[in-house]
């Protein structure tokens, strides 16, 4: 594409798009996320893409490869616009039929529908699906909607048009407060408002600042910042160049997982589209603003996920964190002013200011404006990403939206957070979600990772689980913390294994307090954080485990054997397959386990064809 | 570098053609060693002596780095690549048996090959697919949806 040289040019470009996508009077939208491609989505735009060209239609319909719909449980998902069907579980094969019975006969191909769980109706608009009918869509406006790798679906989506608004027509300290006034406060954990943190760094005096984009998304099971950059990369070049007006800053990068290869391949496109429009560069737009953005690739560190070990991180160093203050607005890259926000804080701040920053604060509740994003996984029916107003319950993410927990079991707890979060439980179901109430509930927002545990889980093994994480991905400075995290993870697999008392528990608690207070880094500050919230929804079940007893039968080394004499046949297969000969029994006759040999292998209870073998 | 053989020199050589283009050195190790993994496959202590060398930084400082990020593997890998997602996602859906059938089939360790360097295996965190929990990954191949008994027809697969 041509440079673009004027605010006019942009604002045409944009019109002849929208024009463009009136006449073409169908498009056919298959996700591209990474779960989507992860089951075969590329081979159904090739196919589809044949298909169509057999029949001489490729002019008249376009195939669009969009970023994540969330609704990732049912994909690979592919919708038609503009009526909005809806498909689900779409397979390479099915090509032919959506062309022939859609596109052609205009009927709608019904096996492919989503069929509502609870009336077995089958849903054809995507808009009337309980999953979408609670969302709200504003850090996600785009993804699963425009091509990600074309620039010009995203300005004619009004894109690079705030940026415009911002260098053509507002000061920097306009820009400033206009982002303070409404309320975005940053999506990566700790909840800092946004305009402020802005305001620092345009404070500090410089011949060159930074403006660092956070997408290191380091909690293990979140998918949030990645969906994002894979679905709507413009908009983050977009924000980033907001923010380096803002703040007085000429350069950008963006640090980003290496682990991630979808995102960085469409963030690398679209910084080159952009910088080949003039929308990154000299002179953007005709003045005489200059920004430019650079990728430099992490290497697989939670810790790296914190600024100022992100910041070491990008000079080419281990990532430790370092003490704050000074913090990056004084002295960040390279010593010089730098602004870090999180992936999902950009994609807020153009909308803020093509609808203005009192629409975006009219959304959410009292100190947190606006939407959150999550990603819902776990035990839950629709696992996806999911965006909803702050203040939305965990009841309405859970039941309306997630569609309930799998398999018709009970909701036990949700982890908000990630490692550095906590345990929601059933009494927390009510509590609007925002910044403050899940700090207030002894949890976090966290950058959004949301995990449904239902009552097979067992919360000692999940604070393990997560303490072995945090141990892992300790640094190492500081004491309290790499010598600390191992200890909380030794204390719970005794616990786990049947080797807990009630000293145990004490001691978790004890500790748990001193890596808090005496940590250097938020790593090691909130490490603990899935112990203490554990341990006090669930002091029972760890309790239990002391008594030897795991009430989620998950903790193997807590569990027994047995043969219901009732319903086992004697048919011998176990007895042939039990590794340490730990069976008894003859022919015809149930038999039966003995514990002192029985080296808990599991081998028996596969084996046996009658259901015979339990264990509890 | 007199240990190397023809093969290796062409792979050095494409090294210090990515080094040169740079257009700076200062701050780039990290950058270089992900070129070099990409390049090699994973980074000998060789490689390293010649990535410092060429950065002008101790040969200390690239074993710092090396060592403390756990997308560097100082081993090489093996033909087939197995990859066991343990983001919680996939945990709370049953990953850790897959991972332990793995550990049964192919009598290693996460982090370790397999003695005929046929299979490597490992553990990552949350690959993005997490509707599709347990996931396991051959090369960058995803499999949804695993349990422990579909381990031994997708190592079959790998002839
Ligand atoms: C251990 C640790 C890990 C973190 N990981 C991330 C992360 O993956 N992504 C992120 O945006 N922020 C992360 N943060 C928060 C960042 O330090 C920083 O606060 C954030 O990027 C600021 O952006 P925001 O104001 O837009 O939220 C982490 C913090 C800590 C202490
Ligand atoms: S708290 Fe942990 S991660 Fe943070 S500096 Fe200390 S050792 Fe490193
Ligand atoms: S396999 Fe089942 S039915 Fe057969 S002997 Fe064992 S317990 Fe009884
Ligand atoms: S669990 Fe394993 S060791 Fe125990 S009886 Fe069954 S097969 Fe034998
Ligand atoms: S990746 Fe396709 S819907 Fe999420
Ligand atoms: S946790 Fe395994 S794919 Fe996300």
């Amino acid at each position: 594409m041509e440079k673009i040289k004027t605010v006019e040019e942009l604002k045409a470009i944009c019109l002849a798009r929208q024009e463009e996508e009136k006449k073409e009077s169908v498009s056919i939208l298959v996700c591209g996320g990474t779960g989507c491609q992860s089951s075969d989505s590329q081979k159904i735009v090739e196919n589809l893409q044949a298909e169509l060209a057999e029949r001489g239609l490729e002019d008249m319909v376009e195939v669009v490869r969009t970023g994540c719909f969330g609704f990732c449980e049912k994909g690979p998902i592919v919708k038609i616009l503009p009526d909005n069907t809806f498909y689900t579980q779409v397979k390479p094969e099915d090509a032919q039929e959506i062309v022939e019975s859609h596109i052609m006969n205009n009927e709608k191909v019904q096996r492919l529908l989503y069929q509502d769980p609870k009336t077995g109706e089958h849903i054809s608009d995507s808009k009337h699906m309980d999953f979408y009918k609670k969302q709200q869509r504003v850090a996600l406006r785009n993804c699963g909607y425009i091509d990600p790798e074309n620039i010009k679906d995203y300005i004619g989506q009004e894109g690079y048009q705030a940026l415009a608004k911002c260098i053509t027509r507002m000061t920097p300290e306009e820009v400033i407060e206009e982002v303070k006034k409404s309320g975005l406060r940053g999506r990566g954990g700790a909840g800092f408002p946004t305009g402020l943190k802005w305001q620092f760094a345009r404070g500090y005096q410089a011949e060159q600042k930074y403006v660092v984009c956070n997408a290191d998304e380091g909690d293990p099971g979140a998918f949030m910042d990645r969906s994002i950059l894979e679905g709507d990369p413009h908009s983050i070049v977009e924000a980033m160049a907001i923010c380096g007006y803002a703040i007085g800053a000429s350069e950008g990068r963006v640090y980003i997982r290496a682990e991630y290869p979808l995102a960085i391949k469409r963030l690398e496109k679209a910084i080159e589209s952009a910088r080949e429009c003039g929308l990154l560069g000299e002179h953007i737009l005709g003045t005489d603003f200059c920004f430019d953005i650079q990728i430099s690739f992490g290497a697989g560190a939670f810790v790296c996920g914190e600024e100022t070990a992100l910041i070491h991180s990008m000079e080419g160093n281990r990532g430790e964190p370092t003490t704050k203050p000074p913090f990056p607005a004084e002295s960040g890259y390279w010593g010089k002013p730098t602004n870090v926000n999180n992936v999902e804080t950009f994609a807020n701040v153009p909308v803020i200011f093509l609808k203005g920053a009192d629409w975006f604060s009219s959304i959410g509740t009292e100190k947190s404006k606006g939407t959150k994003v999550f990603a819902l996984a776990g035990k839950i029916n629709n696992v996806g990403l999911i965006e909803v107003p702050m203040g939305t319950t965990l009841r309405e993410v859970i039941f309306d939206i997630g569609g309930g927990i799998k398999s018709g079991k009970e909701f036990k707890a949700a982890q908000t957070g990630g490692p550095s979060g906590g345990c929601l439980t059933e009494k927390d179901l009510d509590t609007p979600i925002d910044f403050d109430s899940l700090v207030a509930k002894g949890s976090m927002m966290g950058s959004g990772g949301l995990i449904v545990m239902d009552e097979d889980d067992c919360m000692p093994s999940v604070a393990r689980f997560y303490l072995e994480f945090t141990e892992e991905e300790s640094c190492g400075k500081c004491t309290p913390c790499r010598v600390g995290t191992k200890r909380l993870s030794e204390l719970l697999k005794d616990i786990t294994q049947g080797k807990g008392t009630m000293e145990h528990i004490a001691e978790l608690k004890r500790l748990s307090q001193v890596i808090k207070d005496t940590a250097l880094c938020g790593l090691g500050q909130t490490a603990p954080n899935p112990v203490l919230s554990t341990l006090a929804a669930f002091e029972d079940e760890y309790i239990a485990h002391v008594n030897g007893r795991c009430p989620a039968g998950k903790c193997t080394a807590l569990l027994k054997f047995y043969i219901d004499p009732e319903k086992c046949k004697g048919c011998t297969l176990c007895a042939r397959n039990c590794p340490v000969n730990a069976i008894e029994g003859t022919v015809r006759n149930p038999h039966s386990i003995l514990q002192d040999k029985c080296i808990k292998c599991g081998t028996c209870m596969d084996k046996c064809k009658f259901g015979a073998i339990v264990k509890k | 570098m007199g240990c190397c053989s023809g093969a290796d020199q062409e792979k050095y050589d494409e090294l210090k053609r990515f080094i040169d283009a740079l257009p700076t050195k200062q701050g780039e190790l990290i950058r270089v060693l992900h070129r070099a993994q990409g390049i090699f496959g994973y980074l000998p202590r060789e490689v390293q002596v010649f990535v410092a060398r060429e950065l002008e930084v101790p040969v200390s400082k690239v074993y710092g780095v090396v060592s403390f990020y756990s997308y560097f593997t100082m081993k090489p890998k093996g033909k087939y690549e197995i990859s066991v997602c343990m983001g919680t996602a996939c945990y709370v859906r049953g990953a850790e048996n897959v991972l332990e059938e793995l550990r049964k089939k192919l009598a290693i360790e996460p982090g370790e090959t397999t003695p005929d360097g046929k299979f490597s295996l490992r553990s990552l965190r949350c690959v993005g697919a997490c509707g599709l929990a347990p996931v396991m990954m051959v090369g960058d191949k995803v499999y949804g949806r695993v349990t422990p008994d579909m381990v031994d027809s997708i190592l079959a697969e790998c002839e």
